[in-house]
């Protein structure tokens, strides 16, 4: 034990490194993630395969990149829930643009501006006018795919082949968007544990009050946040885009919920303050292997919906009393 | 490292279970989505047929029948080494990429039911229940019988993207504008229930509100007749509002006896699912060739001829039920 000093009646005892190192939310997902991997393989037997397992992951991976900055701006006590709403506006904002005859690497500015825009939306509602941020993105949510509606039509808008399959590319045998997605989720991790502007999210999202009394211009962060948020969104959108080779109004639909369920797994604390990047990360590895697990053994969707939905409870709760027990 | 052990544990996994199952032939059918009562008899033709020659037959399908929904089901199907793998297709153009991969492994495509439009290079053979050209006017022709031959239809379609759909709407409009029979009709809406039951009653009850004057409903699919019947009969508006469609006998039997619908139409979806069996089968042990032009034998069927673009017929014009022969069939 490497207690420093004997505690007293004033003083908490402190916790054992080990307990602070294994009894947390990540634990628990990894756990999961262990069990899920078993769990398939007994499934069928045509699971146990890497190059399969990377490129189911690619059919996620654009969602689970949001998801690792959506993590983030949960952790500084917002929430987003518009961001794949967003991916379908800038991907079809990026399609129309190209379709009229713009040129490629424009195209994909102006779809990244798009983004952009819409963060910016966000953040002037929620923080600007001070409203919750869980009403404002609803509707935000609702305004960007009805918005990819008006501007996409009911149809699909084709790509040229040259921008098409981003999924079939290598590195060192690995797809692209798995490659991206792991050095997007080093960086951020990176900059939440290391830096400055990390303790200060982490702070933002424990006490607002405190923050602000301690001198963290809170408003700032978080503005940065939602902007980051957009403009990810949209790479990821057009990311998507050159997978599936066409983009339609409804990319993506549904995948908010998605998003937030990668963070909960992960064992982001929904109120904020609590969170690491690494807990998304595993929980989006755990959400493949689910998914792709049972689809392999050709379970039927409703199955595989009971199947996560349990998976969902039996997480929010094993966060919430992980982190109940080890309040100080 | 890891890497490593799991190549070698799957190649030995592959090894032994190579050897076992050498001689039956793996056919999956991805249908539209869960819950579509059109696909059961669909399935149960696959399935007899697999019953009676050698093959292996799993049926899987997403939750809802979006545009990319069956991307996942594919890969796992490739992924799992089936033989064939016949499918309904969501979308004309999003699966090109892994139809490509499963060519690749030399995996035959069958599209059925439907087929996508565009983009055939991509499938080896679709199967499709009838003439596909024929249906959009002899659906006018249908509904032109029920309400005398003038007045306001409306169409009531499944999802947007569904190829199918899509080429049977085109006909419509094309008969009822060309053709002088049906010059006193005029098609005032089309709209999509994205084949779920709760949208599809949505919209009939928008289009009720939105046309008044409205005097027929074309539903060519199964859940959307059935709901817009439904809507009819509740209402008991069947003496102003003629719906007709492509339905399941089954699920319209009530219907047409108690004189909400007057008629209807469709095929036999069993005798598909049956026919691309057997032709599935054929074309992996060589006893059929895919070859435009070209016949095969199918018990129960007869001959079948393989059309332009590697098109097949499971029978050559639609079939009307009316309150004559309904009780006849069984699905």
């Amino acid at each position: 034990m490497t207690d420093t000093k004997t505690p007293t009646r004033e003083m908490a005892p402190a916790r054992p490194a080990w307990h602070v190192i294994l009894v947390r939310p990540e634990t628990m997902t990894l756990v999961l993630l262990i069990a899920g991997v078993i769990g398939a393989s007994i499934l069928s037997p045509f699971f146990l395969d890497v190059n399969y397992i990377l490129r189911s992951f690619t059919l996620t991976a654009e969602m689970s990149i949001v998801a690792l900055v959506l993590t983030m701006v949960v952790i500084s006590g917002e929430i987003d829930l518009s961001p794949a709403a967003n991916m379908a506006l800038s991907a079809c904002t990026f399609a129309l643009m190209q379709d009229v005859g713009v040129p490629l690497p424009l195209a994909v500015l102006i779809g990244l501006g798009a983004g952009l825009a819409m963060g910016a939306l966000n953040a002037f509602m929620s923080i600007r006018m001070q409203l919750p941020s869980i009403i404002v993105t609803i509707g935000t949510l609702i305004l960007y795919r009805g918005l990819a509606q008006i501007i996409a039509g009911d149809r699909s808008i084709r790509l040229p082949d040259s921008f098409i399959g981003i999924n079939a590319i290598m590195v060192f045998g690995v797809p692209l968007p798995v490659v991206i997605f792991v050095i997007v989720a080093l960086v951020l991790g990176l900059v939440l544990g290391t830096t400055v502007v990390g303790r200060k999210i982490y702070q933002i999202g424990t006490n607002q009050a405190a923050a602000h009394h301690a001198g963290i211009d809170a408003n700032r962060i978080k503005i940065g946040l939602f902007l980051l948020l957009g403009v990810v969104s949209a790479a990821a959108g057009i990311m998507a885009a050159s997978r599936l080779g066409s983009v339609r109004y409804d990319l993506v639909a549904g995948g908010e919920l998605q998003m937030v369920l990668m963070a909960m797994l992960g064992g982001t604390y929904i109120f904020g303050g609590r969170g690491t990047i690494l807990g998304t990360f595993l929980a989006a590895w755990l959400l493949v292997i689910v998914s792709t697990g049972m689809t392999v053994a050709n379970l039927m969707p409703a199955i595989q919906l009971t199947v996560l939905g349990i998976l969902l409870i039996v997480a929010i709760i094993a966060t919430n009393f992980i982190y109940a027990r080890t309040q100080r | 490292m890891l890497n490593k052990t799991f190549t070698a544990v799957t190649i030995a996994m592959a090894i032994t279970a190579g050897g076992a199952v050498a001689e039956d032939i793996d056919i999956v059918f991805v249908g539209k989505n869960t819950g579509n009562p059109y696909f059961d008899s669909l399935t149960q033709g696959f399935v007899e047929a697999c019953d009676s020659i050698a093959c292996n037959f799993e049926f899987v399908a997403p939750a809802t029948a979006d545009a990319t929904s069956q991307i996942p089901f594919l890969e796992a199907q490739i992924q799992r080494g089936v033989d064939v793998i016949a499918i309904s297709p969501n979308s004309p153009d999003a699966l090109n990429q892994v139809f490509q991969s499963a060519s690749d492994k030399g995996i035959i495509i069958l599209t059925v039911n439907g087929d996508i439009t565009g983009n055939e290079q991509y499938r080896d053979a679709t199967i499709l229940p009838t003439d596909f050209t024929k249906v959009g006017a002899d659906q006018i022709e249908m509904v032109g019988s029920l309400i005398g031959y003038e007045g306001e239809i409306a169409i009531l379609s499944a999802t947007t993207e569904a190829p199918d759909q899509n080429f049977w709407i085109e006909g419509m409009n094309a008969t009822i504008e060309s053709d002088p029979k049906y010059a006193n009709m005029t098609l005032v809406a089309t709209v999509y229930g994205d084949d779920q039951p709760e949208k599809s009653t949505t919209e009939m009850e928008a289009l009720l509100s939105n046309f008044p004057d409205l005097k027929g409903l074309i539903a060519p699919t199964t859940v959307g007749i059935a709901a817009a019947a439904q809507v009819v009969q509740s209402r008991g508006i069947a003496d102003e509002v003629a719906v007709t469609g492509l339905g399941l006998p089954s699920e319209m039997r009530e219907f047409v006896k108690d004189g909400t619908v007057g008629g209807f139409q469709l095929w036999s979806p069993y005798n598909e699912g049956w026919l691309a069996a057997h032709f599935a089968v054929g074309l992996k042990n060589g006893s059929m060739v895919n070859e435009v032009g070209g016949t095969f034998e199918v018990p129960n069927l007869g001959t079948i001829t393989i059309n332009e673009g590697n098109s097949i017929n499971t029978q050559s014009a639609l079939t009307t039920f009316n309150a004559e022969n309904i009780d006849d069939f069984d699905f």
